[in-house]
């Protein structure tokens, strides 16, 4: 048994560990302004920094899939649908009283008649250091308000839909997320969703940048925000799992009829795990929303949900710490490592062949499909990122191995 | 003595089809009552009936003179009632630790000293404590099977077939726990096809035959009897 000083130690290290990481994160972002000339890699519009925003979003919903899928044994696919909700419940909240008309010109402004931008401005003032503090408010408020929503839904849709098993709770869901993306193009719900339209200028990662009286940057935070948001909304999802419900939904997944011979009520729980990763989808798709700087219902697509399900599947089902490394590592192929392959390149004369737009997802899918029939356990199996397992690891490779942003505690 | 369990006139239906056609029994407090009988004779839907698992179509379940009939498994584990299921059902990719800490779902206490309790019983299990339940041989998925079971400070505890697939050394093993579990104050609610195994430890023995109670009688009384000789032991 872990002994309770052991146990204290872990948590020391891995809260410094985060530490360390956060720092980084704003090192990295701001270096290339601190020090001239560093390579072009650095700079803030390099496909770095996307690939950590995106990659810090991504591995928060992953994260709250695989609570379903992973820990409860859940087959759920809703997630996109969830994140959908998050979005537009936070951009409709955040979008700025100044900015409706423009946003919502197609329906004469908005019929929500607040923004929580303003609401917080009128407390704290809109320059200067209350500025920034009303900014803040306005966006956690409107984080956590899209969580709630995306709860919310999953508490009502959770009676009918938890009832089914396997793959029809997989249909349902999907279906849901579906109908989800149809009724927020409705054209009737216009002047609250702005239709098909895209909702914009609502506060978004690069409102977090730090600017002079002049309106020069002078520290980049745009990085470091996702970062923390999601490792903070991680953080409390590693606490679940480790908890006595942590325990239940593993149990559920590994026996329905042992564990309720248990004690431990199916429906309770498994409603308790969707209203859940619900929730941190809610908050994933507000932070997508961000990152994108729009909410826009077409973007909510399955293929989304299919592209998380993937991390998962190659992160490892029922390891957060693999679902961490999966994503940043789909996201850096996807974004960045794999984008040579849609560019037609020339060596002198020679035109290498199939290299042209698209050939990227066809060597994509080949890979993933090398994963899925020849590593079916994933990166992680079902294993954690531990601290003695980077102990080993180091010990016996020397790697410079990057921590994963969280949930490597074991 | 006291009856901890009373069941009148049970019944239990999977659709059309009947299981359980009305059975009566009585578990007395501190004893070993077994229930024996071919398979399809509705031994395991009556246990499931009384963890709550399913809901009974007729007739009444009583515990210490509470109605607990048609109630929830978790109320049911929460009133001292424990099903250790069939086929062992252990959680494979949970450590044996977790699966006992499972079976303490409901309580709320300090678990240190149940934890003792079953890793005296079974010191396998503490050797394993850290194993995966899926990589237990057979006996030992039995035995956590059991201690998860204990951990929930059980005042019955219901067997579904322990024996089932598992050698007859480790059988007798079984047996000397149940008996030593009973001796500790745990009333024991048994199945078993293993009747000789079974009708020898227990006090109390009921034959169950498609649905009924053909026969009653104290273990060695059944034992003795020539129908039962002839139907479940084999001379």
């Amino acid at each position: 048994m872990l002994q309770k000083n052991e146990k204290k130690a872990v948590t020391l290290r891995t809260m410094l560990a985060i530490m360390v990481l956060l720092l980084l994160v704003i090192l990295l972002e701001n270096i290339s302004s601190w020090i001239p000339g560093m390579p072009a890699i650095f700079a803030p519009t390099s496909q770095l920094f996307t690939v950590l925003k995106k990659g810090a979003v991504y591995s928060l919903v992953a994260v709250s899939m695989n609570l379903l899928n992973g820990f409860t044994g859940l087959f759920s696919l809703g997630q996109a649908g969830f994140m959908l909700l998050g979005a537009y419940t936070y951009a409709i909240l955040t979008v700025p009283m100044a900015a409706k008309d423009q946003v919502y010109y197609l329906y004469g402004g908005s019929a929500v008649k607040f923004s929580l931008v303003d609401l917080f401005q009128s407390l704290f003032g809109s320059a200067g250091f209350g500025g920034a503090v009303s900014m803040i408010c306005a966006v956690l408020v409107g984080i956590v308000c899209a969580g709630l929503v995306a709860a919310l839904f999953a508490a009502l849709i959770g009676t009918p839909v938890l009832r089914l098993k396997s793959d029809y709770l997989a249909i349902a869901t999907l279906g849901f997320a579906e109908i989800l993306r149809a009724i927020f193009q409705w054209q009737t719900l216009g002047p609250i969703t702005n239709g098909a339209n895209m909702l914009k200028s609502f506060p978004t990662f690069a409102d977090f940048n730090i600017k002079n009286a002049a309106g020069q940057v002078v520290l980049r935070l745009s990085t470091f925000v996702p970062f923390l948001l999601s490792i903070f909304c991680i953080g409390v999802i590693v606490l679940l799992i480790h908890s006595s419900y942590g325990r239940a939904f593993k149990a559920i997944r590994d026996d329905e009829v042992a564990a309720e011979a248990m004690g431990i009520s199916l429906f309770k729980h498994k409603m308790l795990s969707f209203v859940i990763s619900s929730f941190f989808s809610g908050v994933g798709g507000a932070l997508f929303a961000m990152y994108v700087s729009n909410a826009q219902a077409k973007a909510f697509t399955s293929t989304m949900t299919y592209e998380i399900l993937l991390i998962v599947v190659i992160g490892g089902i029922g390891s957060i710490s693999g679902s961490v490394i999966g994503t940043f590592l789909y996201v850096a192929c996807s974004e960045w490592w794999l984008r040579f392959l849609d560019a037609e390149t020339y060596i002198g004369s020679f035109k290498v062949p199939l290299l042209r737009s698209g050939f990227r997802m066809v060597v994509f899918s080949i890979v993933i499909m090398i994963i899925v029939l020849f590593f079916s356990q994933g990166i992680m199996g079902e294993k954690e990122l531990t601290w003695a397992g980077i102990g080993g690891l180091l010990k016996k490779l020397k790697p410079k191995k990057k921590a994963a942003s969280a949930g490597k505690e074991g | 003595m006291r009856n901890i369990l009373e069941i009148r006139d049970l019944q239990v239906h999977y659709g059309g089809i009947e299981a359980v056609k009305g059975i009566s029994l009585d578990v007395p407090e501190g004893e070993i009552v077994t229930l024996i009988g071919a398979n399809g004779a509705g031994k395991s839907s009556t246990l499931r009936a009384i963890a709550g698992l399913v809901t009974p179509s007729a007739g009444s379940l009583s515990c210490q003179g509470e109605d607990i009939t048609g109630k929830d498994s978790n109320l049911i584990v929460s009133r001292g009632i424990t099903l250790v299921p069939e086929g062992r059902r252990i959680f494979p990719d949970m450590t044996v630790l977790e699966n006992l800490k499972i079976g303490a779902y409901l309580r709320k206490d300090d678990l240190t000293d149940d934890l003792n309790w079953v890793f005296d019983l079974f010191p396998r299990l503490k050797e394993r404590s850290w194993q995966a339940g899926g990589t237990l041989s057979g006996g030992e998925q039995q035995m956590l099977a059991v201690g998860r079971a204990l951990m929930s400070r059980p005042k019955v505890i219901m067997m579904d077939e322990p024996s089932l697939g598992l050698a007859p050394i480790i059988v007798r093993g079984i047996f000397d726990i149940i008996k030593q579990i009973n001796k500790q104050g745990v009333t024991v609610l048994l199945i078993e096809q293993n009747a000789n195994m079974a009708l020898k430890t227990a006090d109390r023995g009921y034959v169950m035959e498609t649905g009924r109670i053909t026969l009653t009688g104290s273990g060695t009384e059944l034992l003795s009897n020539e129908a039962v000789k002839a139907a479940y032991l084999g001379t």
